[in-house]
């Protein structure tokens, strides 16, 4: 069941001039989040943002062992984004949550990959640690712009995740997207069992999956559309998905997803 | 304290109602919300047959409020009857079902079958969504629409009616009155506002659909206007709506003239927002010594402006 937190705002962290992580005290929602459910945002009480905006759960901050709270990677964009970018400690941010369906994780022998494009990073921090804690062997194929948009890389190999880095300027891994580190793994992963994890631009999403298909991997991708409530209730949020007779149909991100098995999916 | 409201043969434990539309069919909400503590739970739109809705982007956030075209995606009646209802019976929900047609004969057909299922309460006849081409609103528009749809319902139905007007006319107090002539136990007002926004750098709408409905606290000032005229013109109760966010604004529909209110935008920001309202309320009637919430129905005092001012 989602619950409501008025969170205080634990700290802010920049990461660029458009990036940030910020670490908000909803514990109740930390603890009951699963890796790939989200949360719905807003900043302060006002009818400016109204909605609230949907955001991956990014870490569960524990001290001690004990959970504290949550953050939110943002990526500063439009009002709400802008809004988290500016806050400050002590800064209250209200946070209903943990809501939609989660990854489903996978045990040695297969393999986990996770696909992140960008601010798609997200969901990955906690879907890495519990894959790790499974002993899954667990890679991140994630690409950005240029390598100073490439974030938390010491996090995730300290905690015993592969990297594989793709940018579109060359500065980090491989020039171009992160489909070509993605495919020249796929083609040479012989026989090995290997689930496709992935967040980020739509098309990016649409180039994964079809990429795993062809390569006869399943893949998770997590989608985000525009929401109004994340409870089901609006039915902004749809999604074509493909019936068993061939067509399609709208399917809410919220309650349906925002992780869909991309063979499902029809990309409009 | 009696916050109860008469609807036809329908008695609401309290005036507050869901939107349809802005709760899905209910059960989404059953475990944020005591479904049974609301008045009335209102049904997303129900055609006879399914509809897929309109492809995305279906919803715009515009200053205190949204646009929305969706296209009333729905799982049709029989569907709503089977996987929907049961589940909202145990639950102890008050159901009014709003129902869409594209022709009379539909909406005929839609309230027999509702007439006949268990655990229908009464029946919102939706004459004013502005966001599909076939139906619907034209009858909402006109005198002879409302009165032909209101009376050909009313005739095989025992439920309580209550057509859901727009406020997409010149006039709407007029076509409440229509309405009431017709044989309503009930208005409910507004639907949303047809309006539209555009993205300057691509010079293309922000929603799929071009156009859409404006909801949310934007609309508010317009929608109790609209509800203060109606009041004069009807008898019959009044299910007021837009925009609703805090229990002041269910006071302030109520003492422009509405007898019941429906949440809607707000509950998509707020989910829990049901509990404060009622609070709200009730704090209300204990400061004024309000026994009975219906009592300050309709009770908007424009007499007194000058007296109102020298006292203060």
């Amino acid at each position: 069941m989602p619950v409501d937190v008025e969170a205080r705002v634990i700290s802010n962290t920049r990461l660029s001039p458009d990036y940030n992580v910020i670490a908000l005290a909803a514990p109740e929602i930390a603890d009951a989040a699963a890796p790939g459910q989200f949360v719905m945002v807003k900043p302060g009480r006002g009818g400016d943002p109204l909605l609230r905006r949907p955001f991956s759960v990014f870490e569960v901050l524990r001290v001690n062992g004990r959970v504290e709270g949550l953050s939110l990677l943002s990526k500063r964009i439009g009002i709400t984004t802008a809004m988290l970018f500016d806050a400050v400690e002590g800064d209250t941010v209200s946070c209903l949550g943990p809501l939609g369906k989660p990854f489903e994780l996978v045990e040695s022998p297969a393999q986990a990959w996770m696909v992140a494009g960008g601010v798609g990073l997200a969901p990955f921090a906690t879907l890495g640690e519990a894959l790790v804690a499974r002993g899954t062997p667990t890679t991140l194929f994630y690409g950005a712009r240029s390598g100073k948009e490439l974030f938390y890389l010491d996090w995730f190999t300290s905690r015993g995740i592969t990297l594989q880095l793709a940018t579109e300027d060359g500065s980090n891994g491989d020039r171009g997207r992160i489909t070509v580190p993605l495919e020249r793994a796929l083609q040479q992963a012989g026989s090995a069992d290997v689930m496709v994890y992935a967040c980020g631009p739509e098309p990016m999403l649409e180039a994964v999956a079809h990429l795993s298909e062809r390569y006869g991997r399943p893949s998770q991708v997590s989608v985000e559309r525009v929401m109004g409530c994340g409870m089901g209730g609006c039915y902004s949020c749809v999604i074509p998905v493909k019936d068993a007779g061939g067509g399609q149909h709208y399917v809410r991100s919220c309650i349906g997803g925002p992780v869909f098995k991309g063979a499902d999916l029809v990309w409009d | 304290m009696d916050l109860s409201v008469q609807i036809g043969s329908l008695r609401l434990a309290n005036p507050l109602m869901a939107a349809s539309g802005c709760f899905g069919y209910g059960v989404e909400y059953a475990d944020a919300v005591d479904l049974a503590s609301l008045g009335a739970v209102v049904s997303k739109g129900l055609f006879i047959k399914e509809r897929s809705g309109h492809p995305p982007q279906r919803i715009v956030e515009t200053p205190s409020g949204m646009l929305n075209a969706i296209g009333l995606q729905g799982i049709g009646v029989h569907r709503y009857i089977k996987e929907k209802l049961p589940e909202l019976r145990r639950l102890g929900a008050t159901n009014v079902i709003n129902i869409c047609g594209s022709t009379l004969d539909e909406y005929v057909e839609l309230a027999r079958i509702l007439s006949d299922a268990e655990g229908v309460h009464a029946l919102e006849i939706n004459i004013s969504c502005p966001n599909i081409k076939e139906g619907g609103i034209t009858f909402g528009c006109s005198l002879h629409g409302t009165f032909d749809v209101v009376s050909a319902i009313k005739k095989v139905t025992h439920l309580p009616v209550i057509p859901k007007l727009t406020p997409n006319v010149t006039d709407v107090a007029s076509i409440a009155k229509s309405a009431e002539d017709a044989g309503a136990d009930a208005v409910s007002l507004v639907n949303t506002f047809l309006a539209m926004a555009i993205d300057v750098h691509t010079r293309r709408p922000k929603l799929t659909n071009i156009v859409g409905g404006l909801s949310g606290p934007a609309i508010r000032p317009i929608a109790v206007r609209m509800v203060y005229e109606c009041r004069r013109a009807v008898k019959i109760p009044i299910v007021g709506m837009g925009g609703i966010a805090t229990a002041d604004d269910v006071l302030e529909f109520m003492i422009a003239g509405a007898n019941a209110v429906q949440v809607g935008t707000m509950n998509f920001v707020d989910p829990f927002i049901w509990t404060k309202l009622m609070d709200g309320i009730r704090d209300y009637m204990t400061k004024h010594a309000i026994a009975r919430l219906q009592d300050i129905v309709g009770t908007v005092d424009t007499s007194a402006r000058e007296k109102a001012w020298i006292s203060s």
